[in-house]
């Protein structure tokens, strides 16, 4: 290092806080450039609608561990979550026969249940959030196999029900725009999960718990009541995620679900969400699964096998969290 | 000297007024400790009362029952006469008792404005209202005279800034008790200035103020009534401005402290043991040369921020440097990593003992071997448990360290102890160079004067030692040499037993203007 390069350091502290978001958007810009390029299938409306649509599932469990990861905790059991609110929708529907309104009801109720039993093991027992999910997600996994006997449930009895991820609310707007409703699911659920931490009281808390959760209970804070609220919140939005699968499949399918966590915690970390907890945004996450997909689908489309598209996934995350660990020493 | 207790009350207590704040024979004991035993304090409007004590005395355990932290036991607790239950910090804040603890409570990703309003953010239906926060705030930073935009974040302001954001935090409860745990600690003349401006402010306004504190020239300067406390147990009240500051700090430890007078050894015909030459790196540090002899100690002395701490991490190899050369004995050693230091024979005992010098979750005798484990190696990789024992027992009687066992969690020691431990760390390790950054922050004047006299008879066996503190008479009284710096650059030498004055020229000799910007043009 030189006499030179120390002002510059300095004057990039002032923009590191968007640096890294900013780095994951231009890793984005340039796979899809690289893709283009190498592809002129890849930018085909039809392909482009499909990769938005596999982010849908892992986009919208990524949004529910983003709130919980930005307290400064992990949750583990969101894939085997969502797969028991799946199956949960498929009893409440398939089974008892319920109309679909109730099974939508069901499977967000679910989830939220859970994820409230999670954050009170958290916060009230003081179980560490690695445990207390990893338990969750086992828990969950056997109950969705013993809940289901271990079989599928289809959905053919609820003619409507693929739909939600499926059908194209856009499309039949604007014809020329079949955005599946799963895609504008997940960016409804982006939204609003980005007013809730900008806009609300839970999102300011969610940060603050991160941030210094002791600070935040000597300032009088209920702590632990807005603990177990983060991933009540977190496990409502993975029944979200339980019915764009459970839609997609037109069936639950109750040995699914376990991996999802890592693919929702790596799309996290690309997006710049510090696992320390205080910091990260949806949108970095929404990158981050776009990353991912954007990245398994191109190399799919060049013709790589499927075995190295996962040393890829992976060498980028590593890469990502190294870029913010250099951000850091600017700062 | 003994005073009693009920003639210290009696002599300063006007008993026509109702005290604000009443706290009568309180006890607190937490597992295996008795932390509070018939602990008693009485704060009234308008006063600042220093509460005094070396580590342990049970001060801070009694304000926290105070703020809601934690619960007594038993005694009685009384708010402006009336007996009161406070069960929760929210309680504590309802009732105008507000805490700027020692260890900042800041959420540093947070905004200043966001901090002070945590847990009752102004909204407009359940949505936040962002616009009415910072105007709140900004309230509050022009009732404090404070120039601090409300949106800025904690993370980016200075130790000085944050613990304004924490008084401002506090004022916003419309606290009519305010307690402060050793608020100077971190902040240089100018900003204790600005700190004592405020607090003069609240005292105007009726607030009272609990003032904790370890520097005896504050509290003669700030407080009106000084508390002391003992063991847990409260031993007088005296007023702060006729009570001799012998008196005080015997009432805190029980005894007489010898105050041991400085004596300046002549080294000029010992070696040289560590030299620096043009030691740079940006700003921070500018063409720093100085050295050190064996059986010397060298106070580095400047304001925060002057480059202190830079240099002896430079020096050590935990910070990089762009260039500057560092001589051992008489040779030139390469140091790019705090391993090449120890190597060279290099210790470092840093400011924030337990992030970086102790290793708190392990026992006292791992953290004396941490640094030499190989020496304890045994056939098979095994470590030799009996011989590392030994050791730590030996270091533990030479350099008298407090502590039950060699096998006490460090964590568990009072600083002044936990700072031996650090030390018995490097003297195990050969190293004959020590840089001790600040090694009395937070230790208790007991604790002190060991320290001291531990510095001074390292030295006498011939250690080279720099000692870097921001507490001129802690410098005056060790150094044999003065180095002062200000703003990276060593602007000066004096001899052992100059005069705090003369210091302070030289810390405050700001290079010209410009100097200053024509090497920014260099650099730039």
């Amino acid at each position: 290092m030189t006499d030179t390069t120390a002002p510059a350091a300095k004057s990039g502290v002032r923009i590191s806080g968007a640096f890294h978001r900013l780095l994951a958007f231009s890793g984005l810009i340039a796979l899809v450039v690289v893709f283009s390029i190498a592809s002129p299938n890849f930018m085909q409306t039809q392909n482009v609608l499909a990769i938005l649509q596999a982010t849908s599932v892992n986009g919208v469990l990524a949004i529910a561990a983003t709130l919980v990861i930005i307290t400064g905790g992990i949750d583990l059991s969101v894939g085997t979550l969502m797969t028991f609110c799946a199956v949960i929708t498929g009893v409440v529907l398939t089974n008892l026969g319920m109309p679909l309104p109730l099974g939508i009801l069901a499977s967000i109720l679910a989830g939220t249940f859970c994820g409230l039993i999670s954050g009170t093991i958290i916060a009230k027992l003081k179980v560490p959030p690695f445990i207390a999910t990893l338990g969750m997600m086992l828990i969950l996994k056997g109950l969705s196999l013993v809940i289901s006997g271990t079989k599928p449930i289809y959905f053919n009895d609820t003619p409507g029900f693929n739909q939600i991820a499926l059908g194209s609310a856009v499309g039949s707007i604007f014809p020329s725009l079949p955005v599946p409703n799963g895609v504008l699911i997940l960016f409804l659920v982006a939204a609003i999960a980005a007013f809730v931490l900008s806009r609300t009281a839970l999102g300011r808390y969610t940060f603050a718990l991160g941030s210094n959760e002791e600070a935040v209970r000597l300032s009088g804070v209920n702590v632990d009541r807005w603990k177990i609220a983060v991933y009540a919140t977190a496990g409502g939005i993975c029944g979200v995620a339980g019915l764009l699968i459970a839609s997609r499949l037109n069936s639950a399918q109750p040995a699914l679900g376990q991996g999802y966590e890592l693919d929702a915690i790596a799309a996290v970390v690309i997006g710049g969400t510090s696992l320390s907890g205080g910091r990260g945004t949806v949108v970095g996450t929404l990158i981050g699964a776009l990353i991912i997909s954007v990245l398994a689908n191109g190399l799919r489309i060049l013709s790589v096998a499927q075995e190295w598209q996962t040393v890829v996934t992976g060498s980028i995350i590593i890469l990502a969290v190294y870029a913010d660990i250099l951000r850091r020493r600017t700062l | 000297m003994p005073i009693s207790p009920a003639t210290a009350l009696s002599s300063s207590v006007d008993a026509s007024v109702t005290p604000l704040v009443e706290m009568v024979d309180i006890d607190k004991a937490f597992p295996g400790v008795r932390a509070l035993s018939r602990a008693r304090f009485e704060l009234r409007a308008g006063e600042v009362h220093a509460l005094m004590g070396e580590n342990g005395a049970g001060k801070s355990t009694l304000m926290k029952i105070l703020s809601g932290v934690y619960t007594r036991d038993a005694g009685q607790v009384r708010l402006n006469g009336q007996p009161v239950e406070i069960t929760s910090p929210r309680q504590a804040q309802d009732m105008g008792i507000g805490i700027i603890h020692q260890e900042l409570a800041l959420m540093r990703d947070l905004t200043a404005a966001q901090n002070i309003f945590i847990g009752r953010e102004p909204r407009r239906a359940f949505l936040l209202d962002e616009g009415a926060l910072n105007r709140d705030t900004q309230a509050i930073f022009d009732s404090m005279n404070l120039k601090l935009e409300p949106t800025v974040k904690v993370e980016t302001l200075t130790i000085a800034k944050q613990q304004m954001v924490e008084i401002a935090k506090a004022l916003s409860y419309q606290s009519r008790v305010l307690i402060m745990d050793e608020p100077t600690a971190a902040l240089n003349d100018a900003e204790i200035a600005e700190l004592f401006t405020i607090i003069n402010r609240l005292k105007a306004e009726g607030v009272g103020i609990v003032y904790i504190s370890h520097k005896m020239d504050e509290i003669k300067r700030i407080s009106d009534r000084v508390t002391i406390m003992r063991d847990g147990e409260y031993v007088g009240t005296v007023p702060a401005a006729d009570t001799p500051i012998e008196t005080i700090i015997s009432m805190m430890v029980g005894r007489t402290l010898t105050n041991d007078a400085l004596v300046i050894p002549d080294t000029s015909a010992a070696p040289v043991a560590l030299e620096v030459r043009n030691l740079n790196r940006g700003r921070e540090i500018r063409d720093v040369s100085f050295s050190v002899r064996k059986g010397e100690i060298l106070g580095l002395a400047g304001l925060m921020g002057a480059g202190r701490t830079e240099v002896a991490r430079a020096i050590f190899g935990a910070d990089p440097r762009e260039s500057g050369e560092i001589w051992v004995n008489g040779n030139r050693v390469g140091i790019s990593s705090p391993q090449d230091a120890v190597r060279a024979g290099i210790g470092y005992l840093s400011e924030d003992r337990k992030q970086f010098g102790l290793a708190t979750g392990l026992d006292v005798r791992n953290n004396i071997a941490l640094a030499s484990l190989e020496r304890f190696i045994g056939p098979g990789g095994v470590i030799n448990d009996s011989a590392m024992h030994e050791t730590a027992e030996k270091f533990i009687r030479q350099l008298s360290i407090k502590t039950p066992s060699d096998t006490q969690e460090a964590r568990l020691l009072s600083g002044g102890n936990q700072q031996k431990v650090v030390i018995a760390k490097w003297l195990l390790r050969d190293c004959d160079i020590l840089i001790f950054d600040e090694p009395t922050r937070g230790i208790d004047v007991g604790a002190k004067a060991e320290i001291y006299k531990l510095l001074n008879a390292l030295a006498e066996q011939g250690r080279a030692i720099i000692v870097i503190s921001s507490e001129l008479p802690e410098i005056l009284r060790l150094s044999h040499r003065i180095a002062v710096m200000c703003e990276g650059r060593l602007t000066g030498v004096l001899p052992g037993g100059s005069s705090q004055e003369e210091i302070m020229r030289l810390a405050t000799l700001r290079p010209s203007a410009v100097a200053e910007t024509n090497s920014e043009r260099k650099s730039a």
